[in-house]
């Protein structure tokens, strides 16, 4: 591993090295193996290594965190994975998680304490919301993005499930877009239909596809860029707009991505 | 015959207060027919919770509207209460206006307030029927909104209307006989609006005018007592139900599901993990069945939740599976358990079959199709004025489906296995868990 390459270490290797980092980043299983969302990791990987944050991940020590088994109604699957998932990361003596999925992030930090882990847990929207504020991710004039509208699209897992709903907007704001909203946003947020273990199930029968619904409200605002916080939404978002056939004209993009790239990481 | 009226005031009266305390002792068993959980922690907290939401109507002024037609009802509630105070003390001593000679100057002021809330009463009620029946604002309308819920709603608003107008019949007689027998009738002085009902009583000979308002009056009183008992089984019960629901609603973030404790030590078992002191766990109490099957498998505060119930529809207004067409309402999850409830306390206050009456919630009531369209986004219970909770009923459902059945949705028990297998829910080698970072780690920063 060279200097000028980005690093990624895991928490094994550090322990080796008698090392701890400051924040442990899950990935979580959309960051890991999704093909379209792994962008959002390595983009938020980008971010750790330009502002010098000292990380690690579990890498192939990391597991589902069973949120979906646990919303699905298999409470012993979910419990099977908590504990053992906490007994790695008590192992590790971690204190400080960064994730970019809500879905975990809302395990992690509100259901983890009731079976002994209890860690500071915050989700990357307040992370890069703090970087900025700290001055420590600092906008290059914001160019690309100056002029262009961003709708943001609330995940019920930040928003209604742990009342984050400015983090991501001054994140967004940092871009110097215009960020416009949808009539039902913050905590009148339409969900984007893969909540609740949706993602993993064809929809119940019905007249329309909830990723739709949401996806004709984002594109009524006139915006080139569907902001999301969260790998489902972003699935469902991206197919909404393929359903839509807007693919070439909106794009539905990670608040890490959009950092990054005001960064100029690509 | 001079104590005839309140002799039969005193039957009336004493009528209703022994079948309203009938049903309020069968309400409260059938609460308890609920699991027992304690919620008892952070009162402070619960009490900002109540006076916030349920007396300051906090969450209904999302949608202000019908929030300002509906405190207007609420505070005439609250007010007109007062003088059904003189109503009754009236009825039980005979006399007339009993609070007059106390309050003076006062008097005549309060009674123009009463009259000023029993006209915003009327007007929000007929607002609130023109929205229901002419506008046919699209939740008041749906799947399972069917003939008694809607007539329920009808009901509540008409008998509000009569009783109000009751109310101004009697003021309104009452000013003429004050100037045809001052001796018996206390001057209220001018009542500005039943004023404008004179001209309908005037020229009437005193024999009339003393029918009109005894009749009224009588009206009046036996319409609230007979209103108080049906309100009881009736969606109106929230007028009563809201604070105790609001105080013991939950305090947790609203993404934090409950843990099952009675898991937890068999998954500490299995995995051979030795609880904190290394003394083995206290014997679970009597475990029955993980997750809901029925109204018994559900906690009380569920149950509580049912009887708190408006079927306002705000929570089904904001569903995402309700509005793209899905069977799922989460107003019909909270009609539902409460019907149930209602049947099996009338089953076993009947010496009945109670729970064992061959039907149960999940499937005679609420249907797996239903259960399964839920999204748990929270939209219902961030909706909810009075902060019901339809999410944890849906949730203990799906446990028992998933737990008890093993009968989730085959796409969700894919997942499971894959979980179990590969430690993601998607069919990918948990091997291959790292490789995101393999081209990341040669690229050039």
């Amino acid at each position: 591993m060279s200097d000028n390459t980005y690093n990624v270490p895991t928490m094994a290797e550090m322990a080796a090295k008698g090392e701890s980092p400051e924040i442990l980043f899950w990935v979580g299983c959309a960051g890991s193996y999704d093909d379209r969302y792994k962008n959002v990791t390595r983009a938020f990987v980008k971010i750790l290594n330009v502002v010098g944050v000292s990380f690690a991940v579990l890498g192939p020590e990391e597991t589902c965190t069973g949120d979906p088994a646990r919303r699905a109604g298999n409470e012993f699957l979910f419990q099977m994975q908590a504990v053992s998932n906490i007994q790695v990361l008590n192992g590790y003596k971690v204190k400080k998680v960064v994730t970019a999925c809500p879905h975990c992030f809302n395990t992690l930090k509100n259901e983890y304490p009731a079976l002994g882990g209890n860690y500071e847990v915050i989700h990357h929207s307040t992370f890069l919301q703090q970087l900025i504020n700290q001055g420590k991710v600092s906008l290059k004039g914001g160019g690309e993005f100056k002029g262009r509208k961003i709708t943001y699209h609330d995940s019920c897992y930040l928003g209604r499930a742990n009342n984050i709903y400015e983090a991501p907007r001054e994140v967004l704001e940092a871009l110097d877009a215009e960020l416009v909203e949808m009539k039902r946003c913050k905590t009148k947020g339409f969900c984007c239909g893969a909540g609740g273990g949706q993602m993993f199930k064809d929809a119940e029968p019905g007249n329309k596809e909830v990723n739709v619904e949401r996806t004709e409200e984002a594109l009524s605002t006139g915006a080139d860029t569907i902001a999301v916080g969260c790998p489902f939404c972003m699935t469902m978002m991206s197919d909404g707009v393929k359903n839509k056939e807007k693919e070439a004209d909106v794009k539905v993009k990670d608040l890490a991505e959009l950092i990054a790239e005001g960064l100029g990481e690509k | 015959m001079e104590y005839i009226g309140q002799i039969a005031f005193v039957i009336v009266l004493g009528t209703a207060i022994f079948v309203l305390f009938k049903r309020i002792k069968r309400i409260k068993s059938n609460i308890n027919l609920g699991k027992d959980v304690d919620i008892k922690n952070n009162t402070s907290e619960r009490w900002k919770n109540t006076f916030l939401i349920a007396f300051g109507q906090k969450k209904m002024f999302k949608r202000p509207i019908p929030a300002f037609l509906h405190l207007l009802i609420y505070v005439g509630f609250l007010v007109i209460n007062l003088e059904v105070l003189e109503f009754v003390l009236d009825g039980l001593s005979g006399q007339h206006r009993i609070f007059a000679p106390f309050l003076g100057g006062i008097y005549p002021v309060l009674m123009n307030i009463f009259e000023f809330l029993a006209v915003a009463v009327l007007f929000s009620c007929t607002a609130f029927l023109i929205r229901r029946n002419i506008i046919k604002v699209k939740r008041f309308h749906s799947r399972e909104m069917t003939s008694w819920p809607k007539l329920d709603a009808n009901l509540i608003l008409v008998i509000e209307i009569v009783l109000m107008l009751a109310i101004l019949t009697m003021n309104a007689a009452d000013q003429l006989l004050q100037q045809l027998n001052p001796e018996h009738y206390t001057a209220t002085g001018s009542l500005f609006f039943s004023s404008f009902l004179i001209p309908l009583f005037e020229g009437m000979n005193t024999t009339s005018l003393i029918f009109i308002e005894r009749a009224a009056w009588w009206f009046h009183i036996v319409g609230i007592l007979a209103f108080a008992v049906y309100v009881t089984y009736s969606k109106h019960l929230h007028i009563f139900m809201a604070f105790p629901n609001t105080y013991y609603s939950t305090l947790t973030p609203k993404g934090q599901m409950k843990n099952m404790d009675a898991v937890t030590n068999e998954v500490n078992m299995m995995l051979g993990i030795q609880p904190e002191g290394g003394t083995p766990p206290p014997a679970p109490e009597e475990i029955g069945r993980f997750g809901a099957k029925d109204i018994n498998d559900l906690t009380w505060k569920n149950l509580m939740d049912s009887y708190a119930c408006t079927e306002c529809g705000r929570c089904t207004s904001e569903c995402p599976a309700n509005q793209t067409g899905k069977l799922l309402s989460p107003r019909k999850i909270m009609m539902d358990t409460r019907d149930r409830v209602e049947e099996v306390g009338k089953s076993l206050a009947g010496g009945g079959k109670g729970l064992e009456d061959g039907k149960t919630l999940l499937h005679d009531f609420i249907t797996k199709e239903e259960i399964n369209a839920c999204t748990s986004c929270q939209a219902c219970v961030e909706a909810c004025p009075v902060s019901i909770d339809p999410l944890d009923i849906i949730y203990q459902l799906k446990r028992y489906v998933a737990m008890e059945e093993s009968g989730s949705p085959a796409s969700w028990n894919s997942m499971f296995q894959n979980i179990e297998t590969n430690f993601a829910p998607w069919k990918f080698a948990p091997t291959d868990r790292f490789k995101w970072a393999d081209n990341l780690k040669k690229e050039e920063a």
